[in-house]
């Protein structure tokens, strides 16, 4: 399963996991089982329409920072994280 | 060993037009003083636009009276937020990628309810000239309750201290979320502490339980101003059918767009931004302060108007970069291997939420390989101009305090601080202390080729002269563009493409569309095009725009080329897999005899199928970070404080430089940016907060009389992620100077400079300190 690397101010939500394995083939997908799991972590994650991550979120997939958010897809053996966007000069 | 000469590129592959040097398209106009810049739009009718601003660093306004101001001769209007709606608090990235709070942006273009810097604009006019609307400006009568300014990010998270936004919605989330505002019945949080996070990777305590060598030190930097040549101005003609068009100096038509839309409250659709031709933005141009204003005024007076800003206003209103508090603790083994770092990081935001603390925490360390770290960050309220990016906004002051503290720590090892880098560099795979795995970069063949320059093995002799070296780490952005790419009948193509140019990137995108279809660069005629003209295409800045639109020119003539070969198919009946192009010469592949050139083609483009036009839109992934390594010697007058540049070196990864001139031009500018930083600019505020230093003649920015010529080195270590190996460049060799400045003088004298700028009076103070007087 796809490993998510749990923010430090979420790991209370996730009972102090920095990493949990949840399955899904998308980020979407991801962040619904995590909730599921965890409830009340989505709501860091996502906008109130549940379509796109909060703005200013990067969700970053393999080392790559995702240009797709909640669309990217994911490997089973995918490594998941959600940083701060860097906006450039 | 590899002979270095004067700005040289270790090229990694050789294309046909890519890594040429070919002149710019926009060159003549440039020099002939044709090119049209953000003042030089003249309407009919056109009204001059003024803003009145807050004398006062942080007050109530309670009341504003513009009657006499509009009664004036020759006002035709006066504006002031209540001329707009509310724009919400909501966070919004507008569907296409911009990240602000639009209500804060809002109340930033024109003051709602408080003054929140000195500087800070209440009301605007238009008038006859800009003389009379100056004198309507003096009529315009505004009670303040003056309130006491916070003006320090130490003041800011004092308990007792002077709170800004009564009702901000402080955050302490993994984004950066630039907050909002709580509803008017929630209980206030009272602090100007917008937002905290942290980083966390391994055991940090263990870490510094198996270090044998540990160094902590705490730096300081002041806010510092981008000083572009180019004061910002715009021009706003809100048309009698009820659209707007907007001509302004801007880093994205888009973004001018679509944030004057939501402040006014209408459709992107009726506005149309035009991108002039820009004199420096670095950072600072992706932020809207003229424009909407002159928008408000056109409305109201129903005549284009033009607001133009002085350079007292620049420095007083526009965004500089935050003054920042750092601390850091790094530990070593006795072999020189970190294994532990912990870091704290307080950057002031100004008067609304959003320093660019985060990707100062992110860059940190990104060029390290470090298993255990800490790190947390605090984004802090002061009554100064809201902070604007500023070229690796964030980065360049939290390397100050990183590089010059691993300085230290090579020193107490006895180590060469390049080959301490070396044994400690990240590489592919590697993990970094913010979490993800470190792409393909080329830190440790940047690393190396520093080594082994002769400027790192010259002997540096005299009294009081020292070398030192810092790195940088930077993590480029990307983004959404779009280019349209026209066959002329002449063979020639019309480029249009999203991207602003700022640093030659015309040239740039022609190239990529020259390489792929074999054609000189000469007869691609590449333009930026207004917002009504071409694609969404996300601000030119974070070092994306080579990366990004230079992809979508790639395939753009990617599908040129395809239609090409089809039109060729078709006029010899015979199917497109037939047909090979290979320099710019269209042949069928098993009979010579039929050949035709894109020239050819191109002049019967009508009658076999009609005009052919390649477009793309694209978002692409895999931008990738880049790294700079720079050398510098300098010379410190005991005397006088005083420290000179006697030679400078900078290297780095550009992945495949399209253009090496505009690559080394701005390795330069950034090194050039970073010297003035580390040495002398700075805000010089007085205890009401008001600045008193806002001019070029008191805000001393290097000259060429300064500086030695900066070498450049382009290390090329292709990023796999695009079609030419492209990695951004303009960015990081802004992040180095400081740190490899403070590391040379503390070579040169043995006094460690830990705050910013090392001005002379400074220098002096710490030679003063260390000999007891």
């Amino acid at each position: 399963m796809p490993e998510v690397w749990i923010p430090p101010k979420l790991q209370q939500l996730t009972g102090g996991k920095q990493q949990v394995q949840v399955e899904g083939g998308t980020v979407r997908q991801l962040i619904n089982s995590l909730e599921r799991q965890y409830p009340g972590v989505k709501e860091f994650l996502c906008d109130e329409g549940e379509e796109d991550l909060i703005p200013g979120l990067a969700v970053i997939v393999d080392g790559e920072t995702s240009q797709l958010g909640m669309l990217q897809k994911v490997q089973e053996n995918s490594e998941v994280h959600f940083l701060p966007a860097i906006a450039g000069g | 060993m590899l002979e270095y000469k004067p700005n040289m590129v270790l090229s990694n592959e050789e294309f046909d037009v890519v890594g040429s040097r070919p002149v710019r398209h926009d060159g003549a106009d440039k020099v002939t003083g044709r090119a049209r810049y953000g003042a030089d739009t003249n309407l009919p009718g056109l009204l001059h636009g003024k803003i009145l601003r807050s004398p006062h660093a942080h007050a109530v306004i309670k009341s504003i009276d513009t009657s006499a101001a509009a009664a004036h001769p020759g006002v035709f209007a006066v504006v002031t937020s209540a001329d707009w709606p509310e724009t919400s608090m909501k966070l919004s990235d507008l569907a296409e990628g911009a990240i602000q709070n639009l209500g804060f942006l809002s109340m930033n273009v024109l003051a709602r309810g408080k003054a929140l810097y000195k500087g800070h604009a209440i009301a605007a006019v238009a008038a006859s000239n800009a003389h009379v609307a100056e004198e309507a400006l003096a009529k315009i009568k505004v009670d303040y309750e003056v309130l006491k300014p916070v003006l320090t990010a130490d003041e800011g998270m004092k308990p007792d201290a002077p709170i800004l936004h009564e009702r901000l919605a402080a955050v302490s989330n993994a984004a950066l979320r630039p907050g909002g505002l709580l509803d008017d019945d929630a209980e206030s949080l009272r602090t100007n502490i917008a937002n905290q996070f942290e980083f966390k990777l391994g055991d940090v305590e263990q870490g510094f339980k198996d270090a044998d060598v540990i160094v902590e030190k705490e730096t300081s930097t002041q806010a510092v101003h981008q000083g572009y040549i180019e004061p910002h101005a715009g021009t706003a003609h809100w048309q009698a059918d009820g659209k707007l068009t907007i001509w302004s100096s801007s880093q994205g038509q888009f973004t001018v767009r679509d944030h004057t839309a939501r402040f006014l409250g209408i459709p992107v659709s009726d506005v149309k931004a035009y991108a002039m031709e820009i004199g420096g933005g670095f950072g600072a141009k992706t932020v809207l302060y003229a424009e909407p204003v002159a928008a408000l005024l056109s409305r109201k007076s129903g005549r284009p108007v033009k607001v133009q800003m002085n350079r007292t206003e620049v420095f007083e209103a526009t965004g500089p970069t935050s003054g920042t508090k750092i601390k850091v603790k790094i530990g070593a083994t006795k072999d020189g291997k970190l294994i532990a770092a912990e870091a704290d990081l307080v950057y002031e935001a100004g008067a609304f939420p959003g320093s660019p603390v985060s990707p100062g925490a992110q860059c940190m360390m990104g060029q390290y390989d470090i298993p255990n770290a800490h790190l947390t960050a605090k984004d802090v309220l002061v009554n100064r101009p809201k902070s604007a990016a500023y070229r690796a906004p964030g980065a360049p002051s939290s390397a100050f305090c990183m590089e010059t503290a691993l300085d230290e720590l090579c020193e107490k090892l006895g180590m060469d601080p390049l080959e301490f880098r070396l044994m400690n560099s990240s590489k592919e795979g590697v993990r970094r202390v913010t979490g993800p795995m470190t792409p393909k970069v080329g830190y440790i063949e940047t690393l190396q080729a520093a080594k082994d320059h002769p400027h790192y093995n010259a002997k540096l002799e005299g009294k009081h002269r020292g070398r030192g070296v810092a790195t940088g780490f930077w993590g480029n952005n990307t983004g959404p563009a779009s280019a349209v790419a026209v066959v002329n009948s002449d063979g020639t193509i019309s480029l249009t493409e999203g991207s602003p140019d700022i640093g030659g990137s015309r040239a740039a995108m022609a190239m990529h569309v020259a390489e792929v279809l074999g054609i000189p660069v000469s007869d691609i005629k590449p333009q930026v095009g207004d917002t009504d003209s071409i694609g969404f295409t996300s601000n030119t800045g974070g070092s994306s725009v080579t990366f990004k639109s230079g992809w979508a020119c790639y395939e753009a003539a990617q599908s040129v080329k395809k239609q090409m070969i089809e039109r060729a198919a078709k006029i010899w009946e015979i199917p497109g897999e037939d047909v090979e192009y290979k320099e710019a010469i269209l042949q069928h592949k098993s009979d010579p005899e039929l050949k035709l050139t894109f020239k050819q083609i191109a002049g019967r483009m009508v009658p076999t199928g009609g005009p052919i036009v390649g477009s793309a839109g694209v978002n692409p992934p895999g931008a990738g970070p880049s790294i700079a390594a720079h050398i510098v010697d300098v010379e410190v007058d005991t005397d006088t404080g005083k420290v000179e540049i006697l030679r400078y070196t900078a290297l780095q990864d550009a992945g495949k430089a399209i253009h090496p001139s505009y690559v080394e031009g701005q390795i330069q500018g950034g090194v050039v940016q970073g010297i003035g930083w580390a040495l002398n600019e700075e805000y010089v505020y007085n205890d009401n907060g008001a600045m008193v230093n806002s001019s070029f003649l008191d805000y001393r920015m290097p000259t060429s009389l300064d500086l030695p010529m900066i070498d450049t080195v382009i290390v090329e270590v292709a990023n796999p992620n695009h079609p030419y190996g492209v990695r951004g460049v303009g960015e990081v060799p802004i992040v180095p100077p400081m740190a490899a400045i403070s590391n040379a003088i503390y070579h040169a004298i043995g006094v460690r400079m830990n705050a910013l700028p090392m001005s002379p009076d400074k220098v002096l103070e710490a030679i003063w300190a260390k000999e007891g007087k």
